[in-house]
């Protein structure tokens, strides 16, 4: 995979700060200018973004009942999140990797006293209370919780073996570090947002991967939870209907007027697409919502129905272009903070994505996860848009030190 | 980086991909796949077919007066696939806010949701159509009630309220006509499912089918071809746009020879000569007429055209509309009611009494018997052990047949009958034995079906050797059973003298049963339109006619599809001299006969009326009550059961048909006063514009009087 193999490999020289600029490195990298810009990743953000404006304006233009009147309030409100979101990115990719890391502990105890506050004054939607309501303003703080488990881990990460030569993450760096993780996770638990749980999840575990954890470790961790799934199911932690709810993508019988209609809706406005789609604006499932929450969790079907399989297709590689640029970026890190950070983003992003379009192609159970940069939203808008800035900055830091 | 977390990286991403690559192939999968699967699926539910009821023909009068038209009624309807993405909660609080919108109960309205054949579906209530198309569950719904839920989309998801044409009757001059014109209902499933393999387009699942009358006979033309609008709707189910229509076409216009304002008067007579007998005491058993049934027909005695048509008891066509309910069905059918759906001027069936003597007499004159003719007018004659006596048992010593038919003698025509059967048949078990009588009545058209244009006629019925012998096979085992036991209590003197005859020789046609034919008593059974063909073809000199209520199809533009001409099918062997006989006969019943005292006043120098009374008698009823009568251009036959005597019941209504039909006042005949412009029917169809209005026919120089 030469993606991943930008320079080759020097098992003699552990990756740590501070260490000489080199004369071998490989000619793209040495013409770069120094704290160049990702194109690459800023391109694929801005298209998916783009896209994800247009998508929204489809989903609910037509939709009155959403609306209360005013065809383009959603479009409005999107490009708002859209232009805050970029703001937020570039100031955090211009900020000092050292205002970084500095700003980690304070995103993490930010995340968690919103998700202390959310459970405590909360607003249910779907089911889960996961909504802080402020006047018009809503926040999603599980959005950021995931951001700050990952940065909040890899800070761990780092500052455990930075001092140390030569040593790898120890026992007790994974379990500081599962400790970090499994806060958020509880709270986001009772909320219950079993959605953001199953990302976080995964997330955790590429984090842990990236930064060297003990390979016993994941397959421990790997084999608790599904064992942990399993004693779920057979103890009866889940309630039928919420069993139901979570395999009716395999079965819309098993839940044909709640998730088990979604599925079948999402697969029908995307089967409905066909090849080459029909058009934006114009497909019949989008403009009569036949879809439930399609300009959020659906909305990678609006993309199928009205962009075909060549638009989804697309959409899909720029999700694609973005988790290539991210593990560029973790592969290329100096320090292991930056290289836990941005696998960990990747890990977040890929399986994230993952979860929403195999929830909207019918491969996946239904749970309220937004598409990253596309879905309507504010709170996971920011949360992606700050982890891009992140992305960029330990880009530009190590570019700068080379 | 150690290789060990770079290999990390590498699985990682290989995951990430895989994932993606994953993600792909099912996207291919669904769309390109499957895809055409799921684009018939998104068309189904995004798109709904409404079917656009073509607006039924017209059924007009030959002046183009409108006899059933159409109104639009406000339709609601459920759309069950939305119905079925609803939780139960939201279904059952829909339910029940339509419901009490439209003043249903909720568990009516799921029956009517239910599709015929599923399990516990009722027929006539359950959804016989599309599984795609809305439900109808209330039809006719109040304009106020319809518009709220058309201006509250949201409070009533997936409710579809929409106009549809249905019959309405204008009744001009306050006509019922109900069972001329008939009367309409749901397609059964049946045949809708025999319509579809036989690619016929016309009807749908919500189709209305012509039931009885005209509208059964000429349902094809009348019907129309539905059109389908496609409508784009959205996940509620509330219509986005259009997206094509296919135009239904109207039905064809049918144009009758019937008359409104004789149908009018005919109908009013009718009634008022029922309510009088009613009021009426009948001396032969000292209670009032029960009187209950009716029937008057008037035919052009030339062509056969029905021009007005009434039976009592009758019901409004109306109550089809939206849908009858079970108990006002129950009461059209019931006895108790007088079963008013049975029309009883082509399915009642009466025995004739002395309207059957003008037959018999063109029977005898033709075979054997000359107008000089003269036998005695006994009180009574005896035939075998029995006495058959005269009405009131009076006598007029030797007469001519057209004396005998003045005064309506029965013994006279016991006579006839008694001498043929003498001569012919006095081997009594001898099925085809010649008789002169029974070949008369068949050819004039009695004992079979007159082949009118209206669904269910009657037979009626010869009741000759035959007859008589098929009879006493079918009622043998019964009629002997109780002759074999001794008589119980149950059983009167009369049944039981009268089993034991029958079980012994009821096959044998004997001469009572001749002398019987010949004075229309007995079991020979007709109907009044029978009856009024049979004087048809006296006045016109021996033509048979298949009676006509249809005159011609027209085109909803106008133009005429088809005419129907008048359809001869018999004649009858009526010399002319036998004719004129019988004509003259009839004219002297009129002048100084049995209607004589009903007819004083009436200007028959001017306006010649044959006629001929008949009291049937019918074994446990009172009589029958008939007025036959004739003039040279119409024959007006009226029938009251159990209504007393033929001109004592019926004479005045008779009378008053008479005036209207020529405009008479008194003794003034003035033809610009009958109810027909130029007293005969029109030649002419009406006009019909291209406004959509309808013009009387325009006026024929020649024919006017």
């Amino acid at each position: 995979m030469s993606t991943l193999a930008p320079r080759p490999l020097r098992p003699a020289r552990p990756g740590r700060p501070g260490q000489p600029v080199r004369s071998t490195r490989r000619p793209v990298a040495s013409q770069r200018r120094e704290g160049a810009w990702d194109w690459w990743l800023i391109g694929a953000v801005l298209a998916l973004a783009t896209v994800g404006c247009l998508l929204v304006w489809s989903a609910t233009s037509a939709r009155a009942e959403l609306l209360g009147g005013d065809p383009d309030a959603f479009l409005r409100r999107q490009l708002l999140n859209l232009g805050l979101g970029l703001g937020m990115l570039v100031a955090v990719a211009r900020c000092d990797h050292r205002w970084v890391r500095l700003a980690t502990p304070l995103l993490y105890l930010a995340a968690l006293a919103g998700l202390v506050l959310v459970l405590l004054a909360g607003t249910v939607v779907n089911g889960s209370r996961s909504w802080l309501m402020a006047g018009p303003l809503s926040v999603q703080p599980s959005e950021l919780a995931k951001l700050a488990v990952v940065v909040g881990m890899a800070l761990v990460a780092a500052e455990r073996t930075e001092g140390r030569w030569g040593r790898g993450i120890g026992h007790v760096d994974v379990v500081l570090m599962l400790l970090v993780a499994a806060v958020p996770a509880v709270l986001i638990l009772a909320q219950p947002d079993l959605g953001t749980t199953l990302v976080l999840t995964a997330t955790v575990l590429g984090v842990l991967g990236a930064s060297g954890a003990p390979r016993r470790w994941l397959v421990g961790l790997g084999v608790l939870g599904a064992a942990t799934a399993t004693a779920a199911l057979a103890v009866g932690v889940l309630q039928d209907y919420q069993l139901d709810r979570f395999l009716a993508f395999l079965d819309p019988a098993r839940d044909p007027r709640g998730a088990g209609s979604n599925v079948e809706q999402a697969r029908i406005a995307v089967g409905n697409g066909g090849l080459f789609g029909q058009g934006l604006f114009h497909g019949s499932q989008t403009r009569a919502g036949f879809v439930p929450e399609q300009h959020t969790d659906f909305v990678f079907t609006v993309a199928g129905e009205e962009l075909g399989l060549l638009g989804a297709g697309v959409l899909i590689a720029l999700l694609g272009v973005v988790l290539w640029r991210a593990l560029v970026i973790a592969v290329r890190a100096r320090d292991l903070y930056g290289r836990v950070a941005a696998a960990g983003i990747a890990c977040w992003f890929g399986f994230q994505s993952f979860q929403n379009i195999g929830m909207c192609l019918g491969i996946m159970p239904v749970t309220g996860v937004p598409l990253p940069f596309v879905s309507y939203g504010g709170s996971s808008m920011f949360a992606g848009m700050i982890a891009v800035g992140l992305l960029l900055s330990i880009a530009r830091r190590d570019q700068r030190r080379r | 980086m150690n290789q060990h977390t770079r290999l990390r990286l590498v699985v990682i991403q290989a995951l990430v991909f895989s994932l993606f690559a994953t993600l792909f192939v099912r996207l291919y999968y669904l769309q390109v796949v499957t895809g055409e699967d799921y684009r018939g699926r998104a068309a189904a539910q995004s798109v709904r077919e409404v079917v656009v009821q073509p607006s039924r023909g017209l059924i007009v009068d030959a002046q183009g007066r409108p006899l059933a038209a159409n109104r639009l009624i406000w339709v609601v309807s459920l759309d069950r696939t939305l119905l079925d993405r609803l939780s139960d909660t939201q279904r059952e609080r829909l339910l029940a806010r339509v419901g009490r919108a439209v003043e249903l109960r909720p568990r009516r309205i799921e029956q009517r949701l239910l599709t015929c054949g599923d399990e516990g579906a009722m027929p006539g209530v359950c959804w016989n159509g599309s599984p795609y198309q809305p439900v109808p569950i209330a039809e006719d719904v109040p304009e106020q009630a319809a518009l709220r839920i058309l201006e509250q989309p949201e409070d009533y998801p997936g409710v579809v309220v929409d106009q549809q044409s249905v019959r309405a009757y204008p009744s001009p001059f306050g006509i019922n006509a109900a069972h001329v014109l008939g009367y309409l209902s749901p397609i059964t499933s049946e045949e809708l499912s025999a319509a579809e393999s036989a690619g016929d387009l016309s009807v749908n699942g919500a189709s209305v089918v012509g039931r009885a009358g005209i509208e059964q006979e000429y349902d094809r033309w009348l019907r129309g071809i539905p059109g389908y609008r496609e409508v784009k709707v959205d996940s509620r189910g509330r219509v986005l746009g259009d997206d094509g229509e296919v135009q239904a076409q109207p039905g064809d216009t049918l144009v009758t020879s019937l008359d409104a304002r004789v149908q009018s008067v005919v109908e009013r007579q009718l009634a008022a000569t029922i309510r009088t007998a009613r009021a009426t005491v009948d001396p032969v058993t000292d209670r009032p007429y029960v009187a209950d049934s009716g029937a008057v027909v008037v035919l052009e005695a030339d062509t056969g055209r029905v021009v007005a048509m009434a039976s009592q008891p009758t019901y409004d066509p109306g109550l089809w509309v939206g849908g009858i309910t079970k108990r006002q069905l129950a009461r059209l059918y019931s006895e108790k009611a007088g079963t008013p759906l049975l029309g009883r001027a082509t399915q009642g069936q009466f025995a004739p009494g002395s309207t059957w003597k003008p037959f018999m007499t063109a029977a005898a004159l033709t075979h054997g018997y000359s107008p000089d003719t003269r036998l005695d007018c006994s009180s009574s004659f005896r035939v075998g052990n029995r006495d058959f006596k005269n009405y009131e048992s009076g006598a007029y010593g030797m007469i001519t047949f057209a004396r005998a038919l003045e005064v309506s003698c029965n013994t006279f025509f016991y006579r006839v009958g008694y001498d043929y059967w003498r001569r012919y048949g006095s081997d009594e078990s001898d099925v085809d034995a010649k008789d002169p009588l029974v070949a008369e009545a068949e050819a004039f058209g009695f004992g079979s079906e007159t082949g009118v244009d209206l669904p269910g006629e009657a037979s009626g019925r010869i009741a000759d050797r035959r007859w008589k012998r098929a009879y006493y096979r079918s009622m043998k085992g019964y009629y002997c059973g109780i002759a074999r036991k001794p008589q119980d209590a149950r059983t009167s003197d009369f049944v039981y003298r009268f089993a034991t005859e029958f079980c012994i020789d009821g096959y044998a046609y004997r001469a009572g049963d001749a002398a019987n034919f010949a004075i229309g008593q007995g079991d020979t059974i007709v109907t009044p339109l029978q009856l009024a063909r049979g004087y048809a073809a006296i006045a016109n000199g021996g033509t048979l006619y298949a009676p006509r209520v249809a005159r011609a199809i027209v085109a909803a533009d106008g133009t005429v599809v088809r005419r129907f001409a008048p359809k001869v099918v018999g004649r009858v062997d009526l010399p002319a001299s036998v004719q004129r006989y019988v004509d003259t006969a009839l004219e002297g019943v009129t002048r100084v006969g049995t209607m004589a005292w009903r007819m004083g006043g009436f200007p028959l120098d001017e306006v010649d009326i044959r006629s001929k009374t008949g009291s049937a008698e019918v074994y446990g009823k009172q009589s029958t009550s008939w007025v036959a009568s004739y003039s040279d251009d119409y024959v007006v036959v009226m029938m009251v059961s159990q209504g007393g005597t033929g001109s004592g019941t019926s004479g005045p209504a008779v009378r008053r048909i008479w005036e209207a039909l020529y405009g008479i006042t008194g003794e003034q005949v003035r033809p610009a006063d009958a109810a027909i412009p130029g007293v005969v029917p029109p030649e002419q169809l009406p006009q019909f514009r291209a406004d959509g209005s309808v013009l009387p026919p325009a006026p024929d120089p020649r024919r006017r009087r």
